[in-house]
């Protein structure tokens, strides 16, 4: 409807919403489309409605487990598994991270030559398409099991986090404080350190933290494909419907995420 | 006091007064031997000799990944589109279930305290444990399927929406709201006239962006026996037919290439 | 028609913003409330229609008590309450049509509203309204797409979809230029006039208060400290309202033209530059 047509509408008294797709062809071809696509995907769901009511009784004592969780049968599994859980969060975070540094900075269209850019492209590209599940799966096989192959697993997914972020950092610098540095007659290191350093610094440790938190949650998983943590644990017990060790197990993972979150808000204020 | 003086009576100028020097050093060090320590544990927990390995592993690896057994492809088409649908409709039901809960956790649209804390407690376990737990989970609940993998990726939607939704909430101009409420406005319609409006670009923008991720997610949910392509990779790893396995990969490579820039374009279109 | 006796209120922080107001607005009256920033201008009018809960004292609406009201029936009193807003307080990313109806939500029920099925007789006064201060040719438009003038006019076009028997205006020229406030505070003025409503403007320029208002409160304090006509205001009792100044140089308009050109960042700006970056998870 013209504009002038909605006014004298609206002069009589009829006036409806302004649609947000104003061609009513498109609009009704997306609608027909998503209804259509929902019952395909819907009717493509396979659901065993036995198997589900046997399972519903399993769910109620998954439940039930929250209100009394377990923590004293599977004591060591549990302290193993938290132990190395903790470990390869930390090392993979440090390593990741300082790998990332260079990573980020040949990323960074602004001050890496080509070809350097498009290898630390393809290095971060890589990294973070592939869940970190399935890379873990690949260094299980090239290093064995244990949590070395977990931690490599978390320091290639942190390369790639972390160097993509601080080469679009470093890429939005403020060229002006750089130049102001090198006016003075600094060497390319002092530059570095002097114009690029305190302008992503607080953005990095902040992102690092945050990057802690993210490689515990995913070190809780990566022990499924034999990549060491507390995942294995979790697994095991899920497998053998000891769900009140399950439900401790999860607790602890909710609140060391907490206590992550929590102390990396205060360290992210300290640093700034 | 970062300036001091010398026996000499020199200005001295240091970054930092020496008291906080040394707690820098201290901080160092206890970093330092916090990451050895857990190196160490580590390094205990390993079997070197596997290890020292990797490199002729890897080599192995790749010599049988490649070249990928293209013809595998078309039995993946069928997998790839539970993939997709596990993602899709686990995102819709996850913003679904994410929309109250958000503006129950904000502390502007909260209608209690307690109910508040009751959300932000449903934000933080979603969050808190990855989709592939959740399918684990309810793998051993609902059996295997692609159904338990919608749920899995449903309930993790929820924590991730839930907490960049409620954030976005709690930024909102406040006038707006005031003006509508001084109407006569029924609660509920203080809601959709003065806080959706000012929150919808973010609330689709995240909506998208988590079925972006969703996308990645749901391809290895089959390794618990959520459905989808990791089934396929599952049973691939199991028989060793790393040929298969590549073309596994490249798929799943594309897909997220895909979804990705539908993401970003659909985000930008938003705003 | 409205009364206020003994209104009171205190912050929970301990400020004493409004202490024991005694005021009497009779039908048809359009009073500026005059006082230095922080005098508590707007918590008087937010106490009126209790978008601010008045500690002490009771404001009464014709016969409706308005200190004691909830739920349904305070939404019912608001009705009849319109208010005008410095910022104007439109919903940016609705039309200008929608923003005037939402004048009506207190009239229609949730439903109705959310799928903006207005009655026939509120979407052809809300037109008549449009008309009125000129903006018929906007209907469609976004709020956010209209300079500070206009929005201010459909503010007040959705102030009186209400139809309220008591306006509150809360600075509506404080976010404009000289110009363009006259503009509006003479349209307010005359659709006081029009419909016979009662008015209490909160306003800061004492030139523009004395030119189109009937009576002129000043407020120093939380205290009332003047009230009378606009003629009875000279330089002393300005004295004892603002403090000392050199009062007699033309009251130039405090603000400027740059002060509805501030750039507001929407409130998903932040969620959507982390997700940009990916850094969300």
């Amino acid at each position: 409807m013209s504009e002038q047509a909605r006014q004298q509408a609206a002069r009589r008294g009829e006036w409806r919403r302004l649609p947000m797709i104003e061609s009513p062809r498109l609009r009704w071809g997306l609608a027909v489309g998503a209804v259509v696509y929902v019952l395909l995907a819907l009717a493509s769901v396979e659901v065993n409605w036995a198997r589900v009511a046997e399972g519903s009784a399993r769910a109620v004592n998954f439940l039930g487990a929250f209100i009394q969780p377990d923590f004293i049968s599977r004591y060591d599994d549990i302290v193993a598994g938290l132990l190395e859980s903790l470990t390869m969060t930390l090392t993979s975070t440090v390593l990741g991270v300082l790998l990332a540094i260079p990573v980020g900075l040949g990323a960074a269209r602004n001050i890496s030559p080509l070809p350097i850019y498009f290898v630390c492209r393809a290095i971060i590209a890589v990294s973070r398409t592939f869940q970190e599940i399935i890379i873990a799966i690949l260094f299980v096989v090239m290093f064995g099991f244990g949590p070395f192959a977990g931690m490599i697993t978390l320091a290639f997914a942190t390369i790639g986090f972390m160097a993509k972020l601080l080469a679009e950092d470093i890429e939005d610098l403020d060229w002006r404080q750089v130049e102001a540095v090198r006016a003075t007659g600094a060497s390319w290191w002092q530059t570095m350190n002097h114009a690029v350093q305190p302008q992503v610094m607080p953005r990095l440790i902040g992102l690092s933290m945050y990057r802690l938190d993210i490689n515990f949650r995913e070190s809780s998983v990566i022990g499924i494909v034999g990549a060491g943590g507390i995942g294995a644990t979790l697994n095991t017990s899920l497998s053998r419907y000891e769900y009140d060790t399950s439900a401790a197990i999860l607790l602890i993972i909710i609140a060391i995420v907490l206590l992550c979150e929590y102390s990396s808000s205060h360290v992210r204020r300290w640093t700034q | 006091m970062p300036v001091s003086t010398t026996p000499q009576g020199q200005p001295i100028w240091q970054r930092r007064t020496t008291r906080a020097q040394w707690l820098q050093y201290l901080a160092w060090l206890a970093g330092v031997s916090l990451f050895l320590l857990c190196w160490k544990v580590i390094s205990d927990n390993t079997m070197w000799v596997f290890v020292e390995d990797a490199g002729r592993q890897g080599a192995d690896l790749i010599s049988r990944m490649t070249p990928p057994k293209w013809g595998y492809a078309n039995v993946l088409w069928k997998p790839m589109w539970d993939t997709i649908n596990i993602a899709t409709l686990g995102t819709a039901l996850g913003i679904i279930m994410a929309f109250p809960v958000a503006f129950l956790a904000a502390r502007n649209t909260t209608p209690h305290p307690l109910i508040r804390s009751a959300a932000l407690m449903v934000i933080v376990s979603s969050r808190s444990i990855n989709s592939l737990i959740w399918a684990m989970l309810l793998v051993t609940i609902l059996g295997p399927g692609v159904l338990a993998g919608i749920i899995a990726i449903a309930l993790r939607s929820i924590g991730f929406v839930g907490k960049l939704l409620y954030e976005a909430i709690e930024e909102i101009h406040p006038t707006p709201v005031e003006a509508i409420s001084a109407t006569g406005a029924s609660r509920m319609q203080v809601m959709n006239y003065g806080v959706l409006p000012q929150v919808m670009p973010a609330f689709a923008g995240i909506s998208v962006y988590r079925w972006d991720i969703n996308i990645r997610e749901s391809t290895v949910l089959g390794l618990v026996g959520a459905g989808g392509i990791g089934l396929q990779l599952n049973a691939s790893i199991n028989s060793l037919a790393w040929d298969q396995v590549s073309v596994i990969f490249i798929m799943i490579f594309a897909t997220v290439l895909v979804s990705e820039w539908v993401s970003a374009r659909v985000r930008h279109a938003i705003i | 028609m409205l009364t206020l006796s003994g209104v009171g209120k205190r912050y929970p922080t301990g400020d004493r913003a409004l202490t024991d107001i005694e005021l009497t607005l009779p039908k048809g009256q359009v009073m500026a409330l005059i006082g230095p920033s922080g005098a508590g201008k707007s918590t008087l009018i937010r106490c009126v229609n209790r978008l601010v809960e008045p500690t002490q004292g009771s404001i009464r609406l014709e016969d409706t008590e308005l200190t004691t009201l909830s739920g349904h029936k305070l939404r019912h009193a608001r009705r009849s309450m319109g208010m005008i807003f410095q910022e104007y307080a439109l919903v940016d990313r609705l039309t200008v049509m929608e923003n005037v109806l939402s004048g009506q939500l207190g009239y229609v029920g949730f439903w109705r509203s959310f799928l903006r099925r207005y009655p026939q007789e509120a979407v052809v006064e809300a037109f008549r309204l449009l008309e009125r201060v000129g903006l018929t040719h906007a209907i469609d438009k976004r709020a956010d797409a209209l300079s500070g003038g206009q929005r201010q006019r459909v503010g007040i076009a959705r102030a009186l979809l209400q139809s309220p028997k008591l306006l509150l205006v809360d600075e509506p020229t404080a976010s404009l230029d000289p110009k363009t406030s006259r503009q509006i505070m003479r349209l307010i003025r005359e659709l006081c006039a029009e419909r016979e409503l009662a008015a209490i403007i909160n306003i800061h320029d004492v030139a523009l208060a004395q030119q189109f208002a009937d009576r002129i409160v000043g407020l120093r304090a939380g205290e009332i400290v003047f009230d009378g006509l606009p003629s009875e205001l000279d330089s002393e009792m300005l004295t004892t309202i603002y403090g000392e100044e050199e009062w007699d140089t033309t009251p130039e308009p405090i603000d400027d033209e740059a002060a509805n050109e501030e750039p507001v960042s929407p409130p998903y700006a932040r969620v959507m530059s982390a997700i940009e970056a990916g850094a969300a998870r």
